[in-house]
């Protein structure tokens, strides 16, 4: 799978990073590379083994449903860059 | 040509928890904003999610109930998306391996006009846990927008159907079934206003004996039943109409506006349906086991189905009298509780499902809250299979004890409803009655049988409604013949 400048771009901007044309060209040579490396591992025949999604070989703990959490609000506001009413502000978003 | 529609549903369904998805944050709704959204709620660098054990529980009481495969292991992603009421930037959902699999639901239609009532096996795709997100406020402060974190991380699951549904009314009929069972087996409450029961439903339509699907759209955050009814109708119109001019359908997420009744594409897919799902790497995989599953059976309540074959077979009841009966566990218990106090199970049926029903339904009242209890229509019941009183009398003291007048025998006196059944007593009644209308006897004599209903009409006015209908006509018939 080849990529090109237009899947850069839209790669950053799936994930908000901002990428000057140079900076999109010196970043689709490296993601290139790491692409390259990937179909060398897919050359391997992975028939019959069972996908891992942790690569520890362990299952996830559980916690009891019991509420350890106090009311924090004004400390984590204090670092906030605006609030009001209890609620963070951000700049307007409309659907 | 004929149209058909294609409807499949995904649900949000809030867990009842105490605490969040994957934090010690409290659950409760309607806090002052910001009170319950801990550091990992809103997304502090370095939290880290700690799973709660009554949400998998929860999701596990639903896999059961659905007679699904569970799984031995499932797997969280993380689901990419930039949004401020989302501030990790990743909803934590479950994507290839969900902790519930393949299962099914039984529906049942109502009749409606042009059909009869019937039942229909809905196919469940899935069902997998994930977190909530916060809320957007807007119009408080000029061009900003209030963020409130207090839901962000509440524990979801959500429920995924084939699309097997064929019309608006079997899309609400699993809607509604969903809704109950999920309160039925105690792992959400229900409450749709406060947003805890969620349904998305994606329509599309097709020539009627195609097979290929048309392109969908997805009615989003559908919370009434009534609205999810006009949407899926308008929306099915609309794209028949497209088609029909010529026009396409684009795949989009459409909102339905309750004011106008319409439906509204809000964003083109194309971009925002690019997640990029990968699994969390702060999350190992999910383990349940069969021991786990057999946990949660033990404490599972019997289900509406088992309870329904149970009515057929132990109260003779039909299938859609046991039906309506299982529509909600709290009609099921007092329906129980009614019988088991000494009423006969049919007569019992009938009055749940109709005076208790209706007047529930006119005072907006959940059975929960009915003024007469089990225990009191028993006694209200027994009185009229003992003859103490009629049909139409028991209505009259049915008002009463709803209407707080007291015990059931003290207002059958305080009324003087009680029913006459003294064969004296109702004997001088008929001949009075046979005295004064000769000209209806005559007319019965000459062949006429209508004229026997009016002459048993006039003695229950004469007896003030009191007297026993069955004896009425038993002793008239004998003195007419005589």
């Amino acid at each position: 799978m080849a990529l090109n400048l237009d899947d850069i771009k839209r790669i950053a901007h799936l994930a908000r990073i901002q990428v000057s044309e140079q900076e999109a060209q010196a970043t689709l040579s490296k993601l290139s590379g790491i692409i390259g490396l990937i179909e060398q591992m897919q050359a391997v025949d992975t028939t019959g083994i069972v996908p891992m999604s942790h690569s520890q070989d362990v299952t996830q703990r559980l916690r009891d449903d019991v509420v350890t959490s106090d009311n924090q609000r004004e400390r984590f506001q204090s670092i906030a860059p605006a609030t009001q009413d209890g609620l963070y502000l951000v700049p307007k978003v409309i659907e | 040509m004929q149209w058909e529609v294609v409807i499949g549903l995904e649900t949000h369904v809030q867990l009842q928890t105490k605490s969040k998805q994957f934090s010690g944050a409290s659950t409760t709704y309607g806090a002052a904003p910001n009170t319950q959204a801990c550091e990992v709620s809103i997304a502090l660098p370095g939290v880290l999610p700690v799973l709660n054990k009554q949400a998998v529980d929860c999701a596990i009481k639903f896999g059961l109930a659905i007679d699904a495969d569970i799984p031995p292991i499932s797997v969280f992603s993380r689901k990419n998306y930039f949004y401020p009421d989302l501030p990790k930037g990743y909803q934590i959902s479950q994507f290839e391996l969900p902790v519930v699999g393949k299962g099914t639901v039984t529906i049942l239609v109502p009749a409606s006009k042009n059909t009869e009532a019937y039942e229909k096996v809905i196919n469940i795709t899935r069902a997998h846990l994930e977190e909530d997100a916060g809320k957007s406020v807007h119009g408080a402060v000029e061009g900003m927008s209030g963020i409130d974190l207090n839901r962000a991380g509440t524990p979801l699951l959500e429920i995924v159907t084939e699309p097997d549904m064929r019309s608006a009314a079997e899309a609400v009929a699993y809607a509604k079934k969903l809704h109950e069972l999920v309160q039925w087996i105690g792992i959400c409450d229900g409450n749709m206003q406060e947003g805890s029961f969620r349904c998305d439903v994606n329509v599309s339509v097709r020539p009627k004996g195609t097979e290929k699907f048309g392109t969908r759209r997805e009615i989003k955050n559908l919370n009434s039943f009534k609205f999810m009814l006009q949407a899926i109708e308008y929306e099915t119109q609309w794209q028949i109409e497209t088609l029909e001019d010529g026009g396409t359908i684009q795949q989009a997420t459409v909102l339905f506006n309750p004011d106008t009744g319409e439906t509204r594409a809000m964003r083109s897919k194309e971009e925002a349906n690019d997640y990029r799902y990968f699994p969390d790497p702060d999350l190992l995989p999910l383990a349940v086991t069969a021991a786990d599953k057999a946990r949660v059976m033990a404490d599972m309540p019997m289900l509406p189905q088992a309870l329904q074959a149970q009515f057929v077979r132990d109260y003779a009841l039909s299938s859609y009298d046991a039906n309506a009966l299982t529509s909600s566990k709290a009609i099921a218990d007092y329906f129980i509780a009614t019988v088991q106090a000494g009423a006969e199970p049919k007569q019992a049926a009938n009055w749940v499902m109709g005076a208790v029903s209706a007047k529930l339904n006119a005072e907006e009242k959940s059975i929960l809250d009915s003024p007469l209890s089990a225990t009191q229509l028993a006694a209200l019941l027994k009185r009229i299979s003992d003859g103490t009183i009629s049909n139409n009398a028991a209505k009259q003291v049915f008002e009463a004890m709803w209407a707080g007048e007291g015990e059931v025998d003290a207002i059958i006196d305080a009324k003087g409803l009680k029913q006459v059944s003294d064969t004296g007593a109702i004997a001088a009644i008929i001949d009075g009655v046979l005295a004064a209308n000769p000209a209806m006897v005559a007319e019965f004599k000459a062949g006429k049988e209508k004229a026997f209903n009016a002459l048993v009409g006039q003695c229950m006015k004469a007896s003030q409604g009191k007297a026993n209908p069955a004896q009425v006509n038993e002793l008239l018939k004998q003195k007419l013949s005589a």
